[in-house]
């Protein structure tokens, strides 16, 4: 079969296929996310971060509820760290989502991070955009809130949620509101919040939920709703965002093979690692390391 | 980036009891592999349709309910329809020396009853899978 004119068709098996693919580096699936990407755009994408433990899959869970109600196609893409250690992982955001596995209008994909020291991996992103021309209406991504993660995620997302205490968030989420800590949570983000403005006119809302109940998830859509109106009526905010995000994207890309490139043309000399030693042993230094490599690529390149 | 195993574990039927499940999922990320989760009381469709969607390599199945028989061969009749026939079939839990056999025959490439080691399922998912 045709993999990306399924996937088109929003056949599972063929965007299950594909993002494997694109996770694997394989250079059949780089070649079909050149054809995919003409195809997005249509998805509205939410990101949602925060700390292990806030509930967000079952935000997710219950998010996804609510949008199928609407009758919308949800996409999700749950993504996971990799062990430092073995370079395994262990997947399991997909436990609270089980009553949407036979839902033939939500697809759920776990992802592990893999070792990218970004955050969101550019794989990821692939994932999304296969979800998006696939022709579904909601995309989620979720990913543990670590540093650059977070704000990775805001980058790439439309509309982004967060259970903590950063500037970073559209939306701020309190869920399980139903404990006494609650209310002073929301007037410490509050205050936080009054300390930082956001500067395109769009003012962080704060929303209480008790994900496992689905308490405050209606609030919640509807201040989604709210931003995407917000950013539909900001059409030059709304295409900075896409530009810059492209801006990223093709970054990483470009990081990524001028690395692969590096590595190539340092082969002779036992690649990073022969320089490495070099710098471990006060040879010379990691500046002039990395600008003995940047000499390699001057002249005859191919 | 290097291709990377990727197992669901899966816990059909009604025992509670996901200790065992665990530990092997445990035990293959350890080993570098990709191990997807899904929590208690699935049905044999929910983990195909899980499998489809993650496009994984192989389905660990741990059942200690005694339904061993019908969970293995619903799963392997759903595999079959969805044209997911690569996947690895692998179980343990308790099931009787007796059943092995005709488990073996609906498809399922590997079973592993209590006092296996970790290492022998690791080993066993990285012999059947070709990556």
């Amino acid at each position: 079969m045709n993999l990306v004119e399924e996937a088109l068709k929003g056949n599972y098996r063929a965007i299950a296929r594909i993002i494997t693919m694109i996770e694997n580096d394989s250079p059949e699936g780089i070649a079909m996310m050149k054809e995919l990407h003409l195809h997005t755009g249509k998805a509205y994408v939410i990101g949602i971060t925060g700390a292990p433990g806030v509930g967000k899959s079952t935000l997710v869970d219950k998010i996804i509820e609510y949008l199928r109600n609407e009758k919308k196609k949800v996409g999700v893409v749950a993504v996971d760290p990799s062990s430092p250690f073995s370079g395994g992982a262990i997947l399991a955001d997909r436990i609270r989502m089980q009553h949407h596995f036979l839902d033939e209008g939500v697809f759920i994909r776990s992802m592990a991070t893999r070792g990218s020291f970004g955050g969101l991996s550019r794989t990821t992103k692939d994932a999304v955009k296969v979800l998006d021309a696939s022709g579904f209406d909601f995309i989620i991504i979720e990913t543990v809130g670590v540093g650059q993660d977070e704000v990775d995620v805001v980058k790439f997302s439309k509309t982004t949620l967060k259970a903590g205490i950063m500037e970073i968030g559209d939306i701020f989420v309190i869920n399980k509101a139903d404990r006494e800590d609650a209310d002073k949570t929301e007037r410490d983000i509050n205050a936080m919040l009054g300390l930082n403005p956001k500067k395109n006119g769009w003012v962080p809302i704060v929303v209480k939920t008790v994900a496992t109940t689905g308490e405050g998830i209606k609030e919640l859509m509807k201040q989604i709703d709210l931003h995407r109106d917000f950013l539909e009526k900001n059409t030059s905010f709304l295409y900075e965002k896409e530009i810059y995000k492209s801006e990223m994207e093709i970054a990483t890309i470009l990081k990524e093979k001028l690395f692969e490139r590096a590595l190539e043309k340092t082969k002779a000399e036992g690649g990073i690692r022969g320089y490495a030693e070099k710098v471990a042993s006060r040879e010379i230094d990691a500046y002039t390391a990395a600008e003995k490599i940047l000499d390699t690529f001057k002249c005859c390149s191919n | 980036m290097e291709k990377k195993i990727k197992v669901l574990i899966a816990k059909p039927g009604l025992d509670g009891h996901d200790r065992g499940a665990k530990i092997v999922a445990r035990a293959l990320r350890d080993a570098g592999m990709e191990v997807v989760y899904t929590g208690l009381h699935q049905t044999p469709e929910q983990i195909v349709a899980t499998a489809l969607q993650e496009d994984v390599d192989a389905i660990g199945v741990s059942i200690l309910s005694g339904s061993h028989n019908y969970q293995f061969n619903k799963i392997m009749e759903l595999l079959r329809d969805k044209k997911l026939e690569e996947i690895v079939v692998f179980g343990g839990g308790i099931i009787p020396d007796e059943d092995i056999p005709s488990l073996k025959q609906m498809g399922v490439k590997g079973i592993f009853t209590p006092g296996t080691s970790t290492e022998t399922i690791v080993n066993f998912v990285k012999e059947n899978i070709h990556k």
